[in-house]
């Protein structure tokens, strides 16, 4: 399985072959939403909702030999492209390797300039709540 | 005639770039308009030229500031057609316009069980003062409901009048649909039952000629900047005797008659309601932007935005997926819409990849959006410096978008 690092240079490789066409940038950030598995319905509640994103997002994580696994869903097509390349850098991983996760393919694809200023708090937001159930489970395994 | 809009659009330096590569079409209008270069040029002027505080200053600088200041309120006066200049108070914007009014004439004038009426269509700001003031005073929010086409229902407005309304505080035309109210029955049968009218004329300013007198409303509110005018500034109208009746908003300087440790005596209106240095800069330049709007003619702008609005309904309306949202009879120049199967963000971002600046979301009118079961709508509000080819623009990008899920 490829490192961390790895998944985020081939995102940004990705990413420029688009090149500076916002329209397609954002086309495909919409048709990456697709490859989410589906979020189970029963997950669908209040209590798994990011606080500070403007659209809904539910995320929920589980862990599964050691690894976090990851499912999230939202109600826009683009935030849900933008879940599914945190989800593919992040999943399937020791909480160690999420905590210490240094994310800068999200700058470095200019995420900031797709998806403006109030959205890019959004995804902080998200990042943060991944992070912290890492953390919730890194706590859980050493007990 | 025809409408000059060539000659128009090269008034305002911000709509000649590029953004994301593609010309800019500037559709966020109901949120703040763009400005004339006369507007740029006078904010320049002052700062280069005239900046000094007004009223009581004894030297040129002074005396020059003070009456640019003073000339914008008469230029706001009979752009409003108020009595008298002294009705106008300039404020931080419609918002604050609204809140001087609850905290002043609410405070002294609504008491407990009194009720306050206002309507599903109104944005926040014409919510939340009041909800305030009713919590303070054990007084009632009363809420004309709507019908789906996002109109009062004015026979259940009737309704809910009775001796104990002491206010009406209703939007003269709503920012995420573009309904305009029927103010002026409004006002005449709240008066019948001794109540106060309040406006909010945020949106309809700019699009519809306004006369203070003749609507007879007690007060009206607005936003310079949403009238072609500096940001940061707005007007309170509101007529002699029920100004002169209220107390004070904020202490401090401009607003008193005398000030000993013993008492203060208040200054006169529009003064008692101004205290403190005011944006003195950005009120001399919003008298060029409503002499933009004269010289242009209300009534004429009037009928190039209704020519707008009715060529956007007519081209989109045919999009498959198209979903128009607020199909009032009497509207601004709002289109507030949703595609099938779509939200509205994911929407607002790919009209923004073509150049294309409209807003989604709520609008500020969380209840109203609510009442139509929406989570929100893509607005686009069109305004003086629009064209039909920019029309042409949004409805293409419009049908690619509604394409991705109306096959």
């Amino acid at each position: 399985m490829s490192s961390i690092q790895e998944v985020q240079e081939e995102i940004i490789s990705e990413f420029e072959i688009l090149g500076d066409d916002k329209e397609s940038t954002i086309f495909y950030i919409m048709e990456l939403g697709g490859n989410l598995e589906s979020f189970p319905e029963n997950e669908r509640v209040e209590e798994n909702i990011i606080k500070g994103c403007q659209s809904k997002v539910w995320l929920v994580a589980d862990s599964k030999d050691g690894k976090v696994h990851y499912q999230a869903d939202s109600n826009t097509d683009i935030t849900k492209g933008l879940i599914s390349l945190l989800i593919r850098v992040l999943n399937d991983r020791t909480p160690q390797e999420i905590i210490s996760a240094e994310l800068d393919f999200i700058h470095k694809i200019g995420m900031g300039g797709i998806i403006g200023s109030q959205r890019s708090n959004g995804l902080a937001a998200m990042i943060k709540q991944m992070k912290l159930y890492a953390l919730a489970l890194q706590a859980k395994q050493s007990v | 005639m025809s409408f000059p809009i060539e000659q128009i659009r090269q008034m305002f330096p911000v709509l000649h770039q590029e953004v994301h590569g593609k010309p800019l079409i500037y559709f966020d209008n109901a949120a703040t308009t763009q400005k004339p270069q006369s507007v740029i040029n006078s904010l320049e002027g002052y700062y280069l030229h005239d900046n000094a505080n007004i009223h009581r200053g004894a030297h040129a600088l002074a005396d020059r500031a003070t009456r640019y200041f003073e000339d914008t309120r008469e230029t706001v006066q009979k752009f409003l057609n108020a009595k008298e200049s002294a009705e106008i108070i300039f404020t931080k914007g419609t918002t604050e316009s609204i809140n001087l009014v609850a905290y002043t004439f609410g405070r002294k004038f609504i008491q407990t069980g009194d009720e306050i009426i206002i309507s599903t269509l109104e944005h926040h700001s014409n919510i939340v003062p009041w909800q305030m003031l009713c919590e303070e005073k054990g007084a009632i929010l009363k809420v004309i409901p709507i019908n789906d086409a996002g109109e009062i229902i004015y026979e259940e407005f009737e309704k809910l009048l009775s001796p104990k309304t002491k206010l009406v505080s209703v939007v003269h035309a709503s920012n995420a649909l573009g309904t305009i109210n029927p103010v002026k029955k409004i006002i005449y049968s709240a008066h019948a039952v001794g109540a106060k009218v309040l406006l909010d004329g945020a949106q309809s300013t700019s699009h519809l000629e306004i006369d203070v007198q003749d609507l007879d409303c007690d007060f009206m509110a607005l936003s310079a900047h949403k009238l072609y005018g500096p940001t940061g500034l707005g007007v309170l109208y509101g007529k002699r005797e029920v100004l002169e009746a209220m107390p004070p908003f904020q202490g401090g300087g401009e607003m008193i008659k005398e000030v000993t440790f013993e008492k203060t005596t208040y200054n006169e209106i529009p003064f008692k309601f101004e205290a403190g240095t005011p944006n003195i800069g950005d009120v001399i330049a919003f008298k060029y932007a409503i002499d933009f709007i004269n010289e242009t003619s209300k009534s004429a702008i009037k009928e190039h935005e209704e020519g707008l609005l009715s060529y956007a309904n007519e081209l989109l309306g045919s999009i498959k997926g198209f979903i128009p949202v607020g199909t009032a009879k009497e509207k601004v120049s709002v289109l507030s819409f949703n595609i099938n199967g779509m939200h509205p963000f994911d929407v607002g971002v790919m009209l923004d990849a073509k150049g294309i600046a409209v807003r989604t979301g709520h609008h500020c009118t969380q209840p109203l959006m609510k009442r139509l079961g929406l989570e929100g709508t893509v607005r686009a509000s069109f305004a003086v410096y629009n064209s039909k080819s920019e029309i042409e623009k949004l409805a293409e990008g419009v049908a690619q978008i509604a394409r991705i899920k109306n096959k």
